[in-house]
């Protein structure tokens, strides 16, 4: 068991919801939570390896100006830290091998999609497969939706839970691939996590707007075939206490959001298996 | 040698950008396109293999599931006409900065290639030359800041396509100073101020020209190898810093003010005498509990919020700039205004937005005067830029509203307030006050230099003509502005750095000039200065507004650190000099002095202006139209009208919930479509204490009393406060005066009674903020909202914006404004008079009436009181304030926010005077809200509120009807809240 958990939440270059999901991590029971910022990795004071549990999260990396996370994914793949030849890229591979986990939420996921990170059919961590764009509705927006989880998905944020609401707030949500193959080989593998649904958080739906960007099979959010790196577009972060949740004042909810069960599950993982 | 990459979307992926582009052709120019598919093209400057190009194109530059791209070769393909909009040389470009460090990276050169960014929009339709003509400048590219090029299928060149095209800066790199000769005539004196945008009066710079015949200042400028005349750059500056916009000459100014009896009095300064007069007051009676700790003398203004930690608060307005270029003047609007609570003490995080704009209809129908952009595409391109500011620099905008006036045709109003949180000590010292010691070196971080915002405080010190410069129109860039603050913040935390402010209205020479007053002095060398391109004069780099800068007084022993961290975060940051105690502010060009200004003079040097003020009250026309039998469809009128209904689709666009601490959101009820009043959110997410954040403004009151007017924003904001939850007791102001020009010219005929409207309305603010114990910390003003172009004048309503922040003990107890169960009881507290002056019934039957709602503080001090601890005591399941429309209004939104319906009887509302339902209904009477309670919550609450105005008048009810009983008691209303809803949501559903 894992004597203390380390979680650390990357940030800079336009990330944003860092501070939000370091109280998630905070809350969920992890001894050590990081906020570092990606310069510090690049000059090599901080090591991804020093821990379990990476976080990417919310925001527009370098604006998303070249696509969501497009630049930064450029950045992650090409930078090297200071004084040296190795690659950062490197030490997020390490990481993946060493079965550690990583959360992606929002601009966190479109990083994550677009370094080929996820899906990552048969084991490939470095091919894009699947993309995420312009919401049907070409429009950024904030709104809550339900999700359906996957009992059967091998994800390990999502054991045990049926269900969730949670708020999107993005511009380039929806879920493309452009090989039939890819979505097959995600349903089968349970990959698919998340799917926007109606109230009941049991039917997927392709309508506008419980579906807010059009995703292909509803998709919100998919793990690798380990289950360990996950990304959605929810923000599980953004609902921590039920002052979070938009009917709080009509509503009787418990104490705790429900998207802290993410990171609980996460941090209990890391205390079981490291 | 340059190249063209084009990135397009594959066959059969969805363009949703070119769909909404055609949407949007045939929406807003009422031609009929075909479709519309868009092209991203890179045109890249530098030396790339063609290997090298296409790692680029295949890599940073195109998504390899959905896109497509070509180097060298067009994608268009199959349009009737291909339209390619670009940047013109100089402008900010975003994306190509940002696809320059991508191919920089993968290239492993930095700096290899130059990127300019343009987008091809493929038309197909048989819209002829003449529509790609209007669609192009009409829609797609604002001529100030962007190019177009129209290319027809009959001449179009597949194997070629569009030449590259380098928008590069190319001037003359040749810094010089200028002197000016100022013993001229009038005339001549008049002209050197309009050809350099100066808005100096011949009267300022005969002061000028007095300076300079001193024999001590002359003693002092030949040390420097100065002489008598003045230099570009310093008449530059002096201009900057005596602006209007910089130096609120009008609010500085005496004024000989005459009522309608002909009685004169003389007031010394309305921002003396009545705004920070009325600060002074409150705090005072405040005491030991006074929790104001930073008012009027920083960029924000700063209170306290609990022990560990202060609130820091300023709304400005991005007006002028706005008019020429909505996205770019709203984006550089939020974007300047974070800057400011950034740049307030120590420095501030940024925790929420609060954005209020003022257009004309977008439905505006009647032919355009020059210059002037169609409301539509001005609501559109503010909103846009309010959003990619707001959003991409992670910061809630968690509340707001829009105004809708025929008057903001000429200048739209953009008003971006900003809040921050500040540790309430550092490594043991109080953040909110800021130091300078002599020998402190001045360092610029963030963005570079270049023409970008020149003359933006002196334009918009003037009303919008012919010859407004374009050079005042810039773009934002929030992420180099996150970059820069995520350092200095943790610089902040360091302790690396004495003093910070940020680069607004004037550039450098107003930043460090305001800074130098700390130490009495600075010395500074312009030629250090980072340029975005070569070129400028000295005078230029002095005043450039260019954006996403902060200026900082760094001591000597911390500046290798600091520069250290900047260099390791990536962020520019450059010494550009010391601050002195020299009494002189010294700028040079390496060791050329530029400008030699006694600092007594740059600041004080200004006499007051001389203005005069009549009040004579206007009389307008009494109403007169009968009682509309149906006062169901009425109510329906009314909700869908542009000051009442929905802005759903506006508040969806912006993030109101990043950074995790979003409790009372914009949109509540069962439906999350309700119209919230206020907002609350936690900024430390380890306690339950609050922020409260609202807003008022009524412009329309201004065509009867301004005095009223400000006494109904000021108590709408109260109100929306307390109506959340918030309270009295820990409530600051921020005041923000939108005028037309109330100076009396030839061009302005009414400028006394301008004038006169500007001082009542600064009585009601002392007035009204003193009786509700509601400090301003911080204000601005913007006074020329004029449109002069020919022989059309449009000025602006009057238009006060107050804003309040406050603390909120505990979120927990916050309440929303949408009914919670069926069966529990309504209230409704506070008075209804016959008051429907100004307000929205009487402006749709096309009157104004006199009749303006006034408001009774001390009446309401008291209800609010009451209110606030009925809610405290979780007695109160929903509250809602009555403002636009009146009761029939509110209750409405209660009901429908709710999913429920009502059963009312006006009879039972508490009224004065009133004899008409519909004047009950749609009185706009202030200090009244709707509320709700459970039945068992009765006694307590009616023992709260014995001896306020307060009744029951009817129930929550599950059926989903809204039914009012007219004071007779027969039925006058009765709709589906379903129908009620639709009405109010459908008039901006886009």
């Amino acid at each position: 068991m894992a004597r203390t958990v380390k979680t650390i939440v990357l940030t800079g270059n336009g990330t944003n919801c860092e501070m939000e999901m370091a109280h998630a991590c905070r809350l969920a029971g992890s001894d050590v939570v990081d906020i570092v910022h990606i310069s510090e990795l690049l000059c090599g004071g901080k090591r991804l390896g020093d821990y379990h549990f990476l976080n990417l999260p919310g925001g527009f990396l370098d604006g998303d100006d070249l696509g969501s996370a497009k630049a930064g994914a450029n950045r992650f793949i090409h930078a090297t830290i200071r004084g040296s030849r190795e690659k950062l890229y490197g030490q997020l591979v390490d990481f993946i091998r060493d079965g550690k986990l990583i959360l992606g939420v929002c601009n966190g996921f479109q990083l994550m999609i677009k370094l080929g990170l996820l899906p990552a059919l048969g084991g490939d961590y470095a091919t894009q497969t699947v993309t995420l764009t312009f919401n049907d509705s070409g429009r950024f927006e904030d709104r809550w939706v339900y999700l359906k989880t996957n009992e059967d998905s091998p994800c390990v944020f999502t054991r045990g839970l049926r269900g969730m609401y949670l708020p999107v707030r993005h511009g380039e949500g929806k879920i493309v691939t452009d090989n039939p193959d890819v979505l097959k080989r995600l349903r089968a593998g349970n990959q698919i996590v998340m799917q926007y649904s109606d109230e009941t958080c049991e039917k997927a739906v392709m309508e506008y707007p419980l579906n807010p960007n059009g995703s292909v099979d509803a998709v919100a959010g998919i793990c690798d075939e380990s289950g360990r790196i996950f990304g959605l577009m929810p923000h599980p972060e953004a609902y921590l206490h039920y002052t979070n949740h938009p009917r709080w004042t009509r509503e009787n909810l418990p104490e705790d959001g429900a998207g802290l069960s993410l990171f609980r599950n996460a941090v209990d993982f890391i205390k079981n298996v490291f | 040698m340059a190249h063209r990459i084009e990135v397009g979307f594959r066959q059969g992926v969805r363009d949703v950008l070119g769909e909404k582009t055609a949407r949007k052709i045939v929406e807003h120019l009422g031609i009929d396109v075909a479709g519309v598919e868009t092209i991203e093209v890179y045109t890249i400057e530098g030396n790339l293999t063609g290997d090298e190009l296409t790692a680029a194109a295949g890599g940073p530059l195109s998504d390899p599931i959905i896109q497509e791209y070509a180097v060298d070769r067009p994608l268009a393909a199959g349009f009737d006409w291909l339209i390619e909009v670009g940047f013109r040389p100089g402008v900010t470009d975003n994306v190509g900065k940002t696809a320059r460090e991508a191919i920089g990276l993968l290239l492993g050169r930095h700096g290899a290639v130059q990127v300019y960014t343009s987008r091809q929009y493929a038309v197909k339709g048989d819209i002829g030359r003449d529509g790609a003509e209007r669609i192009a400048s009409g829609l797609l590219a604002n001529e100030l800041i962007q190019r177009y090029e129209i290319i027809g299928r009959d001449e179009w060149d597949s194997a070629r396509g569009v030449a590259p095209y380098i928008p590069r800066v190319i001037i003359d790199d040749n810094p010089s100073s200028e002197e000016i000769d100022l013993a001229v005539s009038d005339e001549e004196l008049q002209a050197i101020s309009n050809s350099r945008v100066l808005a100096l009066t011949v009267d300022e710079i005969k002061i000028i020209r007095e300076y300079l015949r001193t024999e001590s200042v002359l003693r002092g400028r030949e040390t420097v190898g100065l002489g008598s005349q003045i230099t570009d750059a310093e008449l530059e500056c002096l201009a900057q810093t005596w602006s209007e916009h910089c130096k609120h000459k009008i609010f500085n100014s005496l004024i000989t003010y005459e009522d309608e009896q002909g009685k004169t009095e003389l007031i010394d300064s309305l921002f003396s005498s009545c705004i920070k007069k009325a600060t002074k007051k409150i705090r005072k009676v405040l005491g030991d509990d006074d929790w104001c700790l930073s008012v009027f003398v920083d960029n924000a203004g700063i209170i306290r919020f609990n022990d560990k930690y202060n609130l820091v608060f300023k709304v400005e307005t991005h007006n002028s700039p706005s008019a020429l270029d909505p996205y770019g003047g709203a984006l550089t609007g939020i974007v300047g205004v974070n800057r400011d609570p950034f740049g307030t003490g120590k420095g501030s995080k940024l925790i929420f937005n609060t954005d209020v704009f003022c257009f004309a209809s977008p439905f505006h129908d009647a032919p355009l005067p020059p210059r002037i952009l169609h409301p539509r595409r001005i609501y559109d391109g503010v909103r846009e830029g309010v959003e990619h500011g707001g959003n991409k620099s992670g910061i809630p905008t968690v509340n707001g509203c829009l105004v809708f006036d025929e008057r903001y045709l000429g200048k739209p109003l953009v008003y971006c307030g900003t809040g921050g949180i500040m540790p309430a000590r550092i490594q043991g010292e109080p953040t909110h006050s800021k130091k300078i010691i002599p020998g402190d070196v001045i360092i610029m971080t963030g963005g570079r230099i270049g023409k970008d915002g020149i003359h933006g405080a002196t334009f918009s010190s003037e009303e919008l003509h012919e010859g407004s410069p374009v050079t005042a129109v810039q773009i934002g860039d929030p992420i180099t502005q996150k970059k820069m603050t995520d350092f200095l913040l943790i610089a902040r935390d360091k302790n690396l750095y004495r003093a910070i402010t940020d680069n607004g209205a004037g550039g450098l020479s107003s930043s460090v000039g305001e800074m130098a007053t700390l130490c009495g002095g600075c010395d500074i060398d312009l030629k250090k200065a980072p340029l975005k391109y070569a070129g400028l004069q000295p005078w230029e780099i002095l005043i450039s507004e260019a954006q996403e800068r902060m200026s900082l007084a760094v001591p000597p022993e911390k500046c290798e650190v600091f520069l250290a961290l900047a260099a390791k975060m990536d962020v520019e940051a450059t010494i550009l000099g010391t601050f002195t105690d020299s009494g002189i502010f010294h700028v040079r060009y390496g060791e050329k002095t530029v400008a030699y200004l006694d600092m007594q003079f740059l600041h004080e040097g200004l006499p007051k202006m001389r203005l005069f003020a009549r009040w004579t009250p206007p009389r307008h026309e009494e109403p007169d139209f009968p009682e509309p039998e149906d006062l169901g469809r009425a109510l329906k009128e009314m909700l869908g009208r542009l000051n009442i209904c929905s802005k759903e689709s506006v508040v969806r666009q912006y993030d109101h919930e990043v950074q995790g601490g979003s409790a009372i959101k914009p949109l509540v009820g069962a439906a999350n479509d309700g119209p919230s009043d206020a907002a609350v959110i936690r900024p430390i997410l380890d306690t339950f204490e609050g922020v409260v954040v609202a807003n008022g403004i009524c412009p329309r009151y201004s065509d009867i009393d301004t005095y009223h007017m400000a006494a109904c924003a000021i108590d709408e904001a109260v109100r929306n406060a307390v109506a959340v939850g918030g309270s009295l007791d820990r409530l600051a102001g921020i005041d923000n005066f939108c005028w037309c020009d109330p100076v009396e010219s030839d061009k302005n005929p009414d400028g006394l009674y301008k004038l006169a409207q500007l001082v009542r309305a600064n009585r009601a603010l002392y007035d009204y903020t003193t009786a509700y114990g509601v400090p301003c910390i911080s204000g601005k003003d913007s006074m020329k909202n004029d449109y002069i172009i020919g022989g059309t004048k449009i000025s602006i309503p009057p238009t006060l914006l107050f804003s309040t922040m406050g603390k909120i003990a505990d979120v927990r107890k916050a309440v929303t404004m949408d009914a919670k169960r069926p069966g529990d009881l309504v209230y409704v507290l506070g008075e209804t008079c016959e008051e429907l002056g100004g307000s929205e019934w009487f402006a749709l039957h096309g009157f104004i009436g006199n009749t303006v709602p006034k408001v009774n503080a001390q009446r309401a001090k008291k209800l609010y009181r009451a209110l606030s601890r009925a809610i405290d005591s979780r007695l109160v399941a929903s509250c809602h304030d009555c403002s636009d429309g009146g009761l029939g209004i509110a209750l409405a939104e209660v009901a429908f926010a709710g999913g429920f319906g009502m059963d009312i009887a006006l009879s039972d509302v508490p009224r004065e005077g009133i004899t008409r339902d519909d004047y009950l209904l749609f009185s706009e009477s202030q200090s009244r809200f709707v509320v709700t309670i459970s039945p068992q919550a009765k006694e307590a609450f009616e023992e709260i509120m014995a001896g306020h105005t307060c009744a029951c008048i009817g129930t929550v009810t599950s059926e989903g009807i809204f039914r009012i009983a007219g004071m007779s008691g027969k039925a006058i209303v009765e709709q589906s809240i379903g129908s009620l809803k639709e009405a109010w949501q459908k008039t901006l559903d886009f």
